[in-house]
């Protein structure tokens, strides 16, 4: 593998890794608070046994959230030092505002929120975990920007053939980061609810207090129905907008290399790829396609091999295809899993209506399960995203492949690589094994009435 | 005013609250195994920078994002020349970051062990390669015309970078001793003062000789400026109200040294960023590393709004947890519920 090969690697495998972790903490985070300002307002145990619950899973997430984003930070300046010469004074400007503005916020709270249960009043308390998911919350919204910039470039002014930042709410107003922000914030609480959903129904499964878990999973579908389907929706208008600025994008998604109108959406393909540009696709959709990347009926979808021969054009020979099978797959990997977690939804919310949400053995072992599929979804809609920018790093201004440090050799992109999959690896397990077992202990023992009113003990290492 | 020398000094502030803040984490992580007799004071020892580390640690992060944005190139030079240490760095924070939140997340002695060594271990790093990393930018690395480096991964250990890394472990360890001595209880607190004394001489010699190698390295003056005097000073001081037994002032002294060593290297360093051994013409300075104006006018917004906030709610999170920790709270309380209380706080332990 050449240098540009390894940073990639890298590059993918641990943010890929540090996205399994950010949208837990988004997502439990503000169930969390959820919980706790229900106890908070009404005083039932349940909401604080619960509180304690999530909040157990939620802080052995956050631990290896957070130092996972310190390599992130870390590997901007030591893989891609080209990149960051380059863009630092655009792409720079976020990153340090979300540590300013948001990564002190959730941290310093975090902190607050664990220890402070016998020390601060209750309302106070009950601030700093809104503050925590806040923090979270904001945190993402940073990145989402600088991330966005490196899709469509705003709110700059090419100097000496350097971009220089010249209006910083433009990477604000960027339509790619509104609609991709509000799609990570619908996910992440899809990705939470889930966990929520799922630890409940396995209590419930196994013997859990009824009472408790199943309000858990009520809380859990009452919110999980609604970001699912704003995921779909937000999903498909940012569709739209990178099928605007970044039609390579989309049109490898749909493996469409000549350009078409109307269009057709198939539901899947036998073969494809970069090499092979007549596949067989089964069950095509007319309009389909015209419809998800133009909003019209009869939209047109430039095709790959007009927009490369466009793109030799005007940045001069090269392949400007991404990787089509990459897009194609990730691109239905992430519809029709979210399409299968609305379903679970809607059936958990047909059964809340039946009054038979707790007793459906059926739906809590499907519910278990599901757990997984919002991982999977949000790993494709990376790949989609991120491997349908290629071949650029910052979309029209600088290629990926010059974008790497050039002093650093492959031997230490090796010994980096390799020690990141040994490290994610041990710790990812760990904390896996961490998470299901506290998803399955006992619940608190309920405290009696006698100590309502006395103050809940605090957490401690 | 142009707005590169204001960022500059923003960044050595930034560098400095780290130092100042999680040094005390560090020595504790370091110590925490010195100090107690058993379990209940080793998490004692550990839930006195409970709630404090993460927080303390994200100035490390800012700092890093901050030069991303105020001097790219700066950054992009720096992590990209040091990057054996930085995956070095980056996996003991991990791990250390990590350990905090596992260790008592299982109830098994084997567990405890390997998460209690692995604390130590990253805890001792951490500080040693980062003093490593600013050790070398005062020093000197092979950089090249274009302001890339040449060097392998040998080169970062220079003579004078290694002596910084030990120098910033040692301050590391009477930081956290101190820290150790004002928020323990009992026998705890004794040998935390014990560990101060066996300590700061040690501190003290190295901080009078990372001084004098600072000075030597990077002016052409005789004398000291007054934030190298005022680290000597400090340390001196540090060193005998430790004997005296003056716990606040002993922490407060030690306070003085560690942030005056840092802002030491950064007032030789002006205006260089990075020195290099290649040529002196390859330096990166302030002015040839940093970002456009708009960047900075954008970002200095930011940073006045944003870092008194942050300074206000953290002094608030300092002041909330000003009680001494007692190895009590960790001790089985009645015999009455063996079950319910063994060895954990409550069965909602985070």
């Amino acid at each position: 593998m050449t240098s540009i090969d390894l940073a990639r690697v890298q590059f993918a495998f641990t943010s890929i890794n540090h996205f399994f972790f950010v949208p837990v903490t988004i997502g439990l985070a503000f169930l969390t608070a959820l919980l706790q300002t229900a106890w908070y307002r009404n005083g039932r145990t349940e909401y604080l046994r619960l509180t304690r619950f999530f909040g157990t899973l939620l802080v052995i997430n956050i631990a290896i959230g957070v130092v996972t984003g310190l390599v992130q930070e870390f590997e901007f300046g030591m893989n891609w030092g080209a990149y960051s010469r380059l863009v630092g004074n655009i792409f720079g400007a976020p990153l340090a505002m979300e540590g300013l503005g948001a990564f002190f916020l959730e941290s310093t709270f975090l902190g607050l929120w664990l220890f402070g249960w016998d020390k601060l009043p209750r309302r106070v308390h009950l601030a700093t975990i809104w503050a925590v998911s806040l923090g979270s919350a904001l945190s993402a919204a940073f990145i989402m920007a600088a991330n966005s910039w490196m899709q469509h470039p705003v709110g700059y002014q090419m100097v000496n053939g350097k971009p220089q930042l010249n209006d910083i709410w433009a990477l604000f107003t960027n339509p790619v980061f509104v609609w991709g922000y509000a799609k990570v914030v619908f996910v992440s609480l899809v990705t939470g609810a889930m966990i929520m959903l799922a630890v409940s129904a396995w209590q419930l499964r196994h013997g859990g207090e009824r009472e408790v878990f199943a309000r858990s999973a009520r809380i859990a579908l009452i919110v999980l129905v609604p970001a699912m389907l704003f995921t779909l929706l937000v999903g498909d208008e940012l569709g739209v907008i990178e099928g605007k600025y970044q039609p390579m994008k989309i049109a490898a998604a749909e493996a469409q290399w000549t350009t078409c109108q109307p269009c057709s959406f198939s539901l899947f393909q036998i073969g494809g790829g970069n090499n092979d540009q007549t596949p067989t696709q089964i069950i095509e959709v007319p309009h389909l396609l015209s419809l998800l990347a133009t909003n019209h009926w009869n939209g047109q979808v430039v095709g790959l091999n007009q927009l490369q021969a466009q793109y030799s054009k005007q940045f001069g020979p090269g392949n400007y295809v991404p990787n089509v099978f990459i897009q194609y797959w990730s691109m239905r990997v992430m519809a029709y899993l979210g399409a299968l977690v609305l379903l679970i939804s809607v059936w958990g919310l047909w059964l809340i209506r039946r009054k038979k949400l707790a007793t459906s053995r059926v739906f809590l072992w499907v519910a278990v399960w599901s757990a997984v599929l919002p991982f999977v979804m949000n790993t494709a809609g990376w790949l989609l995203t991120e491997s349908g920018r290629q071949p650029w790093i910052v979309q029209g201004i600088m290629l990926t492949k010059n974008g790497i440090s050039p002093t650093v050799s492959a031997t230490w992109l090796w010994i980096s690589l390799v020690g990141f999959i040994v490290l994610y690896g041990t710790l990812g397990t760990v904390d896996l094994i961490l998470m299901l077992r506290y998803s399955r202990k006992e619940l608190e023992p309920e405290r009696t009435d006698a100590d309502t009113n006395a103050s809940v003990p605090a957490v401690q290492y | 005013m142009s707005l590169v020398p204001f960022w500059f000094i923003v960044i050595a502030v930034l560098w400095t609250g780290f130092f100042v803040l999680e040094g005390f984490d560090f020595g504790v992580g370091m110590l925490h195994d010195v100090v107690r007799t058993d379990e209940a004071e080793r998490r004692a020892a550990i839930n006195t920078i409970g709630p404090l580390w993460d927080g303390n640690e994200v100035w490390l992060i800012v700092a890093g994002a901050a030069m991303f944005a105020a001097f790219p190139g700066w950054y992009a030079t720096m992590f990209s020349a040091l990057y054996l240490a930085l995956v070095l760095l980056l996996a003991s924070l991990i791990i250390r970051g990590v350990a905090f939140e596992y260790r008592g997340k299982r109830d098994a002695a084997r567990w405890r062990r390997t998460w209690d060594v692995l604390l130590t271990t990253g805890s001792l790093l951490a500080p040693l390669l980062i003093g490593v990393a600013l050790g070398d930018l005062l020093n000197g690395l092979p950089i090249n015309a274009s302001q890339n480096y040449t060097g392998s991964f040998w080169d970062l250990l220079q003579p004078y970078a290694v002596f910084t890394g030990v120098t910033f472990v040692l301050i590391c360890l009477m930081h956290g001793a101190t820290f150790l001595c004002l928020k323990t209880t009992d026998g705890m607190r004794e040998r935390s003062w014990l560990a101060a004394r066996r300590v700061a001489p040690f501190t003290t010699a190295a901080v009078i000789g990372f001084v004098i190698w600072t000075h030597v390295t990077a002016s052409t003056t005789f004398f000291l400026n007054v934030i190298e005097l005022l680290a000597v000073l400090a340390a001196i001081a540090a060193a005998w109200l430790v004997y005296e037994h003056r716990e606040g002032f002993a922490f407060a002294a030690s306070t003085v040294t560690i942030a005056a060593c840092v802002v030491s290297i950064f007032v030789e360093l002006y205006p260089n960023v990075m020195v290099s051994s290649t040529n002196h013409a390859y330096n990166l300075t302030v002015y040839n590393t940093a970002s456009g104006a708009y960047s900075l006018k954008a970002m200095t917004v930011v940073v006045i709004i944003f870092l008194p906030l942050v300074l206000i709610y953290q002094s608030w999170t300092y002041y909330v947890f000003r009680r001494r920790v007692s190895s009590s709270e960790f001790r089985p309380r009645e015999p009455a519920s063996p079950a319910a209380e063994n060895a954990r706080p409550g069965p909602g332990a985070i």
